[in-house]
């Protein structure tokens, strides 16, 4: 694939060892059956509002994540239920996030859009496009400002790359030479619009020439490329302070979200990309190794059916958040006594001066 | 409380070191903050080397150096946003906007980021940044150089917003807004820089959600808001030589607002005119207005007035621009007003 100033080595990066390519592929596999089984939720009016699902992207966002040390912080954008589970999340609370349980991930607060853990370093879904990017950075000032060894990640998908923020950014991470890495996911469409309509230059990872910045394009249905290719841009990053960009070329399956009929894309398009699924191709791989033995793959498949199947029935046991916490986390020690917020501060109970 | 004059506030008055500007007292705040918090910076345009637009960062790149003092590029959303994640990180970033009105440019990232990171994620982070900014029109900056955005900020669900109106408070909410763990809107006034006045020391803290009545008066309560607070002094001493005495009460925070001081007094007077540099729809006086007729509708004697800035982008010519902004001569007229009905006794 074509490539700029690579982010490129003196080294190659290691090469994940047997144990880090099976953890991989169960995660990929838990994250494609833990969608599957949000969609039938969603039709079933178990989960609300948006769901956008990454079925086809899971190589892009394990590659990714698994080349990272796990205290190494992550933002990700709105399609991030494969973030947390790769982050090591548990698929009970990362699913009662999504049915708004008390549970859930973030206390039912947030949803499928906006799951958090903090304990594992990955901060956050956000619902605006490239809404999330500064905040990542600004992750990676805070690593350089204590003089820490961390790399903060910011992954976002090819429709961010058109929002002007990322420039911006982008350009302070070089010029502050933050230890940030940029994971562009690119699935092909911001939403139903194809990357070639949206952005004058379709290689997307070219942006960073614009501020001297290493990046290269890798092949995102090919988890142990996305691996190798963020491991240098994470040692780049730890040892020599030097931001870069990633590219992933993958494809979502499905539509935008739940709620897209997905209309616009030809059925001959999917099939092509679905002939070079991440699961299968790295299954191949791992068989060809072996890594993993046929049996082995199938029992892969089956725990992560049976996780995915104990993550719905926590998610659907599991309480409803009570109406006492609806102002609960609106600041750190709320002063209203209203408990659906408000701004006026109850008098003193003290003497006032 | 800051026109009582109790025989040990004189006596303090005596031995206070020289009043400072407005600005300095920011300054102040700042550095004794970064000298007390090693997780405190200051981040923003020309805030190092240039030392402010407004000189308020004066000296503390060569105090603290370029790590703590960050001059960033015309970015803004990028910068705030950087800001914010910092703070979730655990740092406390003051980061200062040239003016209030670039923070438009970054509204994305002060409503959808730092307001609500706390709450959507149910608790797990903090944003414990400061965000300054002055804003307010009267040098004939034109339509896009003169905003008053009190209402915008005040608005939204998570942030804090302040707006001194003296260099005590601006020292005093500077100092209590870093030590904050919400993300705080620190509204400052252009107008108000050169202002000199006593400031507190390293250790005093004004708190949030506390107004402070700046005269004593009975006859009608004027709400002022930043600079308004010295408008509606003028206007009271103009009032007070024709014989009515008006209490003027700076809520100092929007957010949280401290509705019982201000509802104490209307109590009292039975009057209110409420001053804002702002525009009138939507606006601080008219959500004040709101408040007030809810907690104090059975003690009025008059319909609560309101002074704001005409509905009009600001104009450049030097009397138009007047025109527009609320002046002590259209307190007054609005005190007379409410002051002259019939009272129900």
């Amino acid at each position: 694939m074509a490539k700029t100033r690579s982010p490129s080595p003196r080294e190659t990066p290691a090469r994940p060892d047997a144990e880090l390519m099976r953890g991989m592929f169960e995660t990929m596999w838990l994250i494609r059956r833990f969608e599957e089984r949000a969609a039938e939720e969603y039709m079933r009016g178990r989960i609300g509002g948006f769901l956008h699902l990454a079925i086809g992207e899971e190589a892009a966002v394990v590659g990714a994540i698994s080349a990272l040390r796990p205290t190494d912080p992550i933002t990700s954008t709105y399609r991030e239920h494969g973030q947390a589970l790769a982050r090591g999340s548990d698929p009970g609370a990362v699913m009662a996030e999504l049915f708004g349980r008390a549970t859930g991930l973030c206390g039912g607060m947030g949803g499928s859009m906006h799951l958090m853990d903090k304990e594992r370093h990955f901060y956050g879904g956000y619902g605006i496009v490239g809404g999330s990017i500064p905040l990542a950075v600004g992750l990676g000032l805070a690593i350089a400002y204590r003089e820490e060894d961390s790399v903060a990640m910011a992954m976002f998908g090819d429709g961010a790359v058109n929002q002007g923020v990322l420039a911006e950014v982008m350009n302070m991470a070089e010029l502050w030479r933050l230890p940030v890495v940029f994971f562009v996911l690119n699935n092909q469409y911001g939403m139903g619009t194809a990357v070639e309509r949206a952005s004058a230059e379709t290689d997307l990872f070219k942006r960073a020439d614009a501020f001297d910045m290493p990046a290269r394009q890798v092949d995102g249905m090919d988890v142990m490329a996305v691996h190798a290719a963020v491991s240098e841009a994470a040692r780049l990053a730890r040892e020599e302070r030097q931001p870069s960009m990633i590219e992933a070329i993958a494809y979502r399956y499905r539509g935008h979200s739940m709620s897209d009929p997905d209309t616009t894309r030809e059925g001959s398009e999917k099939e092509r990309w679905q002939a070079r699924d991440p699961l299968v191709t790295f299954e191949r791989i791992l068989l060809g190794e072996g890594v993993v033995t046929r049996e082995d793959a199938d029992a892969v498949r089956a725990g992560a059916e049976e996780t995915v199947e104990r993550a719905a029935a926590f998610a659907e046991e599991s309480p409803e958040v009570p109406e006492s916490e609806l102002a609960r986390h609106l600041y750190a020690d709320p002063w209203s006594d209203d408990p659906r917020g408000g701004a006026v501060m109850p008098p003193a109970r003290d003497e006032r001066s | 409380m800051t026109t009582a004059k109790t025989p040990a506030k004189a006596a303090r008055a005596e031995t206070d070191p020289k009043p400072v500007s407005y600005r300095e007292a920011l300054t102040q705040a700042m550095r004794e903050e970064m000298e007390r918090d090693p997780d405190v910076f200051v981040i923003g345009e020309d805030v190092g080397q240039y030392e402010g637009a407004f000189k308020v960062t004066r000296g503390l790149l060569r105090e603290f150096g370029e790590r703590r003092v960050v001059d960033t590029p015309i970015s803004e959303a990028g910068f705030v946003g950087i800001g914010i994640g910092a703070a979730m990180a655990g740092l406390r970033p003051v980061i200062e906007l040239m003016t209030v009105n670039f923070s438009i440019v970054a509204m994305d990232q002060i409503v959808n980021n730092a307001s609500k990171v706390r709450y959507m994620f149910g608790g797990q982070v903090s944003c414990p940044i400061v965000i300054r900014m002055p804003g307010g029109a009267g040098h004939q900056l034109g339509a896009q150089h003169s905003h008053s955005l009190e209402a915008w900020y005040a608005h939204v669900p998570g942030l804090k917003v302040v707006c001194p109106a003296t260099p005590h408070d601006a020292k005093g909410l500077l100092k209590t807004a870093i030590r904050d763990d919400d993300p705080v809107i620190f509204l400052e006034s252009e107008g108000l820089y050169a202002k000199k006045g006593p400031v507190g020391g390293a250790d005093e803290l004004v708190p949030m959600g506390r107004a402070a009545v700046r005269r004593r008066g009975g006859d009608c309560t004027i709400i002022a808001v930043s600079r308004m607070v010295w408008v509606a002094l003028s206007a009271a001493e103009a009032l007070a030589e024709g014989g009515i005495e008006c209490e003027v009460i700076d809520p100092r925070t929007l957010r949280p607002l401290d509705l019982e001081a201000l509802a104490t007094s209307l109590r009292r007077t039975s009057r209110a005119v409420i001053v804002e540099e702002g525009w009138p729809e939507s606006g601080v006086a008219a959500n004040l207005a709101a408040h007030l007729y809810e907690a104090c509708f059975d003690w009025l004697d008059a319909p609560i007035a309101r002074v704001t800035a005409a509905d009009v982008p600001m104009p450049y010519a030097k009397n138009l621009e007047q025109a527009a902004l609320p002046k002590p001569a259209d307190v007054v007229a609005e005190v007379r007003r409410l002051v002259g009905r019939e009272g129900r006794g």
